[in-house]
């Protein structure tokens, strides 16, 4: 389990990890709706991490918990 | 155009990384990269961030050196006291020259190195009482001073003080902010660690200090970050802002106050220069206080124009309006000292090696002067500069990554750019290889080179050093007949 942050980029939602100072874009979100949110998400550089499902933030940028499941670092 | 062609720098490569045993071989050749400019992501390309290899010359720094020397020592009203021996703070004091308006010793305090001097005793019996000592000393004989930092050493790490305790309990004592900061040099792998932990302990100790107190707001407030004002940068990029119309409330750090540190979350919009060294600051302004943050670029008139239309564009026709009156009124300056200098330089061949955000913004101000970079690189960077580095240099050049002493020299001699523009450490083996150098870190004692009165600078720096008949007058000692 890490701490992310989500923000809102020009193409997207963005990925950074303060601790490792990883920024990355978000290319796919499992839920995508104001009611659930999160789930898995793939990155653009093949890393996958799990955000567990809740109401999406109010705004962004958003820290949260998330876990590792595959990829790069 | 590249000074080669892929498949020449391909080879090149290879050439050079031949030398290595095995392991250091496969190590080092993750980075290294040629680029390619359709690409969206350097991750699968190279390697970044990572622990140098034993053995080889590295030119990086260590956490202290990005933290003190980078994000807290300009810090003009407050003293940031190099705890732990002498050494780290004598060299790294003033050696960027952040430029700053003030009294040193009264009011400023920047040039001046503060430091705890360790003895033998203060390892075996601990720091602590002599850092109280110290800070007290400090508010005795400079009593103007704001705020107080300690940056940590190398041995109050290894040795556990803990400079929490003496910093919360000083602070009462005084009355002034003293934040510890714990960027032991031994800490991450380069200076790039530094740069977030000082970032961090801002966050920590600075940045709210002033929530919920009254602020004269207006919407066109505006902060500079990541602008150290080496040679008088943020000065030459302050002024274009407040002629387009905004309000510049605070600079970090170079010329920047306390008091405009415990500002900047009222303002609309974050300016950001150097990613690299304040993008965590940002992106935690950003989440806590809905502060937007903006990369813009300063140098050259192609990027200058490029940002100030960035950065109007958050803000309503009075400041759009604002920058094209600035770009319109500068551009007949900058058109004119490209019709003097790009004759003197078309075509020539520049090289890089720096850090934080230089290896991919001055580019474009090379390229106004119809130059061309072939190579560039970063001492410390991550992969999302690169990401970003990509796209702002031509197809087919070089990029490397925590360059050794050895790829550099190998380099530069296959290369043989027109220019050489690096740091220190580079800059004499260059000098006696009789190649034209500038150093990058710091402008070569020169400087601004941000906004368009920064430009002239470069411009006439890069003429002079590069159309200088010295460097053709010089033959490497190593080459002389004995
Ligand atoms: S690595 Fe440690 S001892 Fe060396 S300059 Fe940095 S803080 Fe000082």
């Amino acid at each position: 389990m890490a701490n992310i942050m989500i923000r809102k980029g020009d193409k997207g939602y963005v990925f950074y990890m303060p601790k490792r100072d990883i920024e990355d874009s978000i290319v796919s979100m499992e839920f995508d709706t104001p009611e659930k949110w999160g789930g898995e998400i793939r990155l653009g550089n093949g890393g996958a991490y799990f955000i567990e499902p809740q109401a999406a933030p109010a705004r962004l940028p958003y820290s949260v918990r998330a876990k590792r499941l595959d990829g790069v670092e | 155009m590249a000074a080669l062609t892929r498949e020449e720098t391909e080879a090149l490569v290879q050439e050079v990384l031949e030398v290595y045993p095995e392991k250091a071989k496969k190590d080092r050749a993750k980075h290294l990269m040629i680029n390619d400019v359709a690409l969206e992501s350097s991750k699968k390309c190279i390697t970044s961030n990572r622990k140098s290899l034993p053995g080889v010359m590295t030119m990086r720094g260590c956490a202290y050196a990005g933290s003190k020397g980078v994000v807290w020592g300009p810090i003009k009203d407050m003293i940031s006291i190099s705890h732990g021996p002498i050494g780290c703070g004598q060299y790294a004091r003033g050696g960027r020259r952040n430029y700053y308006v003030g009294t040193t010793g009264v009011d400023t305090f920047c040039e001046i190195n503060f430091t705890s001097d360790f003895q033998e005793k203060d390892i075996v019996f601990g720091g602590d009482k002599k850092l109280a000592k110290v800070i007290n000393e400090i508010e005795l004989l400079f009593p103007l001073n704001k705020g107080i930092s300690v940056q940590s050493e190398c041995p109050v790490g290894l040795i556990g003080d803990d400079i929490e305790a003496v910093s919360k309990k000083s602070a009462a004592e005084i009355g002034k902010p003293v934040v510890p900061v714990r960027c032991e040099g031994f800490r991450g792998v380069s200076q790039s660690l530094g740069h977030h932990i000082a970032n961090d302990s801002v966050r920590d100790w600075i940045l709210s200090n002033r929530d919920g107190q009254p602020f004269a707001k207006t919407p066109y407030d505006v902060a500079i970050l990541g602008d150290y004002n080496i040679g008088g940068d943020a000065w030459a990029s302050r002024i274009l802002l407040e002629e387009m119309g905004l309000r510049v409330v605070a600079q970090w750090s170079g010329d920047g106050t306390l008091a405009e540190m415990e500002n900047t979350p009222n303002v609309k919009l974050n300016l950001l220069h150097c990613y690299r060294s304040m993008n965590y600051i940002s992106r935690h302004m950003e989440e806590k206080y809905s502060i937007p943050w903006l990369e813009y670029n300063f140098f050259g008139p192609t990027k200058i124009k490029e940002s100030l239309r960035k950065i109007a564009a958050f803000f309503d026709d009075k400041i759009k309006e604002g920058a094209e009156r600035v770009i319109e009124k500068y551009t007949k300056a900058s058109d004119a000292i490209i019709a003097k200098y790009r004759p003197r330089l078309e075509g020539k061949k520049v090289m890089l090696y720096v850090g934080g955000l230089r290896p991919r913004h001055v580019v474009g101000a090379y390229e106004d002067l119809g130059m061309e970079v072939v190579g560039t690189g970063y001492e410390f960077a991550h992969n999302d500069d690169y990401d970003r580095t990509i796209k702002d240099m031509g197809d087919a050049t070089l990029i490397y990554d925590d360059a050794t002493g050895h790829e550099l020299d190998e380099f530069v001699k296959a290369m043989k750019p027109d220019l050489i523009g690096s740091g220190i450490k580079e800059k004499y083996v260059f000098h006696k290889m009789g190649y034209p150098f500038r150093q990058m870190h710091s402008w070569d004692y020169s400087g601004p080179y941000h906004g368009y009165d920064g430009f002239a600078v470069f411009a006439k720096d890069m003429d002079l050093t590069l159309n200088n008949p010295c460097w053709k007058m010089l033959t490497p000692p190593w080459k002389k007949a004995a």
